[in-house]
């Protein structure tokens, strides 16, 4: 009897110490300095957590070894799958990573208040008397945590380009609008009547509804969903902690509510767009799309591109997502230490938005090796445009499109860009003359100062550099 | 079982906990860090570890299962892939020896 007093105590001084240890985390990971001590004192964090809860044998009655050995099976297969492919997954597919590790945090959550309802609707559960503030608290973080599920795996599906970029139907809205309102409705009524048939019936509609929320979202918004789904997913793992009267998990999951609330607001921010406006407005897939363009893309071939750059002395490269897909990150690297080499300044001029989530594009030329002091931010390279000599825009499309500032009926208006446009010359590497990803033509690309480098990424980067040693022979000076 | 306002106030001071530590992000850090919050709420791995642990019936052990096996993929890869991106971080801070990184 008294060891397993000793016992509840060392667990649930070991769910103090984890809760601890992911705040400090966290609080850890917002600074580049502490960052990586950051992961590790969340991850031992959640180890000790993990390591605790094996222990706990709280049923009256049995302790059931089954139930121990089915825990053990479900964690060593499951990280076993997520270890092996986030080790293996490439830096551009990251989001969609995060998006599917998140959904199934969610669907963890989900599972945990099924559980719940499910028991104490049968009654055949010891914990059949759960209070109605914890039903209550079961059925909304099952909604929350079904929606982020679902939501996440078609969000995944689509960065990975697994489906469709949208998916519309007349009505679409209101079909929506029927199925989540059907959820809440049969939710709370199983609050005050649990009921087998109506809890399986409302987990139905709220995972569906995360697929019909998702669908008609168009990728360029993406970011700002997974953001999203992931404060739900908090949120969900702290009500649900409420239901277990497990305070760890209400601290972690209530700070990432909270944290991801901030973040979807930082990023839908910088992409001039409220949250709102994310889910209910079908923005990003084309759709009613922008006045026609007038003129013509004007080509430009890499040993004449490579003799603009030598002739500058300002060089500033904007990478957008098409760089990494291209992989052409260290060739850009490359050509850009050509550069240096030869007198000029570099800078890398970097969107908020760019890559697939705020900060991508940071990681992805990190990884490229390229210093920091290079890279600029927005507000802090936009008046430098006026003095750049050449731009090279490599990958990015949207970003760089004028229309967000002079265009009232493109979708993109109002959303900050690079003001790539009044550079004195520009040269864009492409690989042919299709759209952005909001799937919106670009009046930069049809400016009479504007060359069209059709290529893949790696080849013109490095035909840029033969060129540049064509030019002066491969010397420095 | 935790009292209704006491948890009214966890909320309360969890929330704004959440809100204050990463209200001075640097934009170049979002992304490791919406991931590394990802990681956080894989603590979700042991609620559904008891919810498992106390099943009684076949169904709730199902269950249990799917949660438990949610709940360690969100937390394993969650951790990976926030140590993968953290990991070259760290070479912002001596912006000479990166140089050399570029090949």
């Amino acid at each position: 009897m008294e060891t397993a007093k000793i016992v509840s105590l060392l667990i649930q001084a070991s769910y103090f110490a984890a809760a601890v240890l992911l705040i400090l985390g966290i609080k850890r990971m917002a600074s580049p300095v502490t960052a990586r001590s950051g992961i590790q004192w969340a991850g031992i964090g959640v180890l000790i957590a993990v390591i605790a809860t094996f222990f706990h044998t709280e049923v009256p009655g049995h302790v059931l070894i089954e139930n121990a050995v089915l825990i053990f099976i479900a964690i060593a297969a499951s990280t076993a799958i997520a270890w092996i492919w986030g080790k293996k997954v490439a830096m551009t597919d990251m989001p969609q990573m995060v998006a599917l590790y998140n959904g199934m945090g969610g669907g963890s959550a989900a599972a945990i208040g099924a559980s719940a309802l499910l028991g104490a609707a049968t009654q055949s559960h010891f914990e059949s008397h759960l209070t109605t503030t914890q039903t209550l608290l079961a059925v909304i973080g099952a909604l929350i945590g079904s929606i982020s599920m679902t939501g996440s795996i078609i969000a995944w599906a689509k960065l990975d380009g697994r489906m469709d970029k949208t998916f519309r139907f007349g009505g679409q809205k209101l079909v929506n609008g029927a199925c989540f309102l059907a959820a809440l409705l049969i939710g709370l009524y199983s609050v005050w009547h649990l009921q087998t048939q109506w809890i399986i019936l409302f987990f139905a509609l709220a995972l569906l509804f995360g697929v019909l929320m998702t669908l008609p979202i168009g990728g360029a918004d993406m970011p700002v969903v997974i953001s999203l789904y992931n404060a739900f997913t908090g949120l969900a793992v702290g009500f649900e902690g409420y239901v277990q009267g497990n305070i760890a998990l209400i601290i972690a999951g209530t700070v990432v509510g909270a944290a991801g609330t901030l973040l979807t607001r930082l990023m839908a921010k910088a992409m001039n767009r409220s949250i709102a406006n994310v889910l209910f407005s079908n923005f990003g897939g084309g759709g009613a799309s922008a006045q026609e363009i007038k003129g013509s893309q004007k080509p430009i071939e890499a040993d004449d591109a490579a003799s603009l750059l030598y002739m500058a002395d300002n060089v500033i490269i904007v990478p957008g997502y098409g760089m990494a897909v291209a992989q052409a990150q260290h060739k850009i690297w490359e050509l850009s230490k050509n550069l240096i080499a030869r007198g000029k300044s570099v800078k890398f001029a970097i969107h908020p938005v760019a890559g697939r989530m705020p900060g991508h594009m940071n990681v992805l030329l990190a990884e490229a090796g390229v210093p920091y002091d290079l890279i600029a931010d927005m507000d802090d390279i936009n008046p430098e445009f006026p003095n750049c000599d050449v731009a090279i825009v490599i990958g990015a499309n949207d970003v760089v499109n004028p229309a967000a500032k002079t265009d009232k009926s493109s979708p993109i208006y109002g959303m900050p860009i690079l003001d790539v446009a009044n550079a004195k010359q520009t040269i864009v590497i492409k690989r042919g003359k299709g759209t952005g990803f909001a799937g919106i033509e670009n009046e930069l690309f049809y400016q009479d100062n504007t060359r069209m480098l059709y290529a893949d990424g790696q080849d013109a980067a490095n035909k840029l550099i033969a060129g540049l040693k064509a030019v002066d022979g491969g010397g420095g000076h | 079982m935790i009292d209704g306002f006491l948890a009214l106030y966890l909320f309360m001071l969890a929330a704004f906990t959440g809100h204050e530590i990463i209200s001075r992000v640097p934009v170049i850090l979002h992304t490791p860090l919406m991931s590394g919050s990802n990681f956080v709420h894989g603590i979700v791995l042991v609620g559904a570890m008891i919810a498992l642990g106390e099943a009684t019936t076949w169904w709730q052990q199902v269950i249990g299962f799917v949660g438990v096996f949610l709940g360690a993929g969100n937390a394993a890869g969650g951790y990976v892939v926030t140590e993968r991106m953290l990991e070259m971080f760290k070479s912002s801070k001596k912006p000479a020896a990166a140089g050399e990184g570029g090949k």
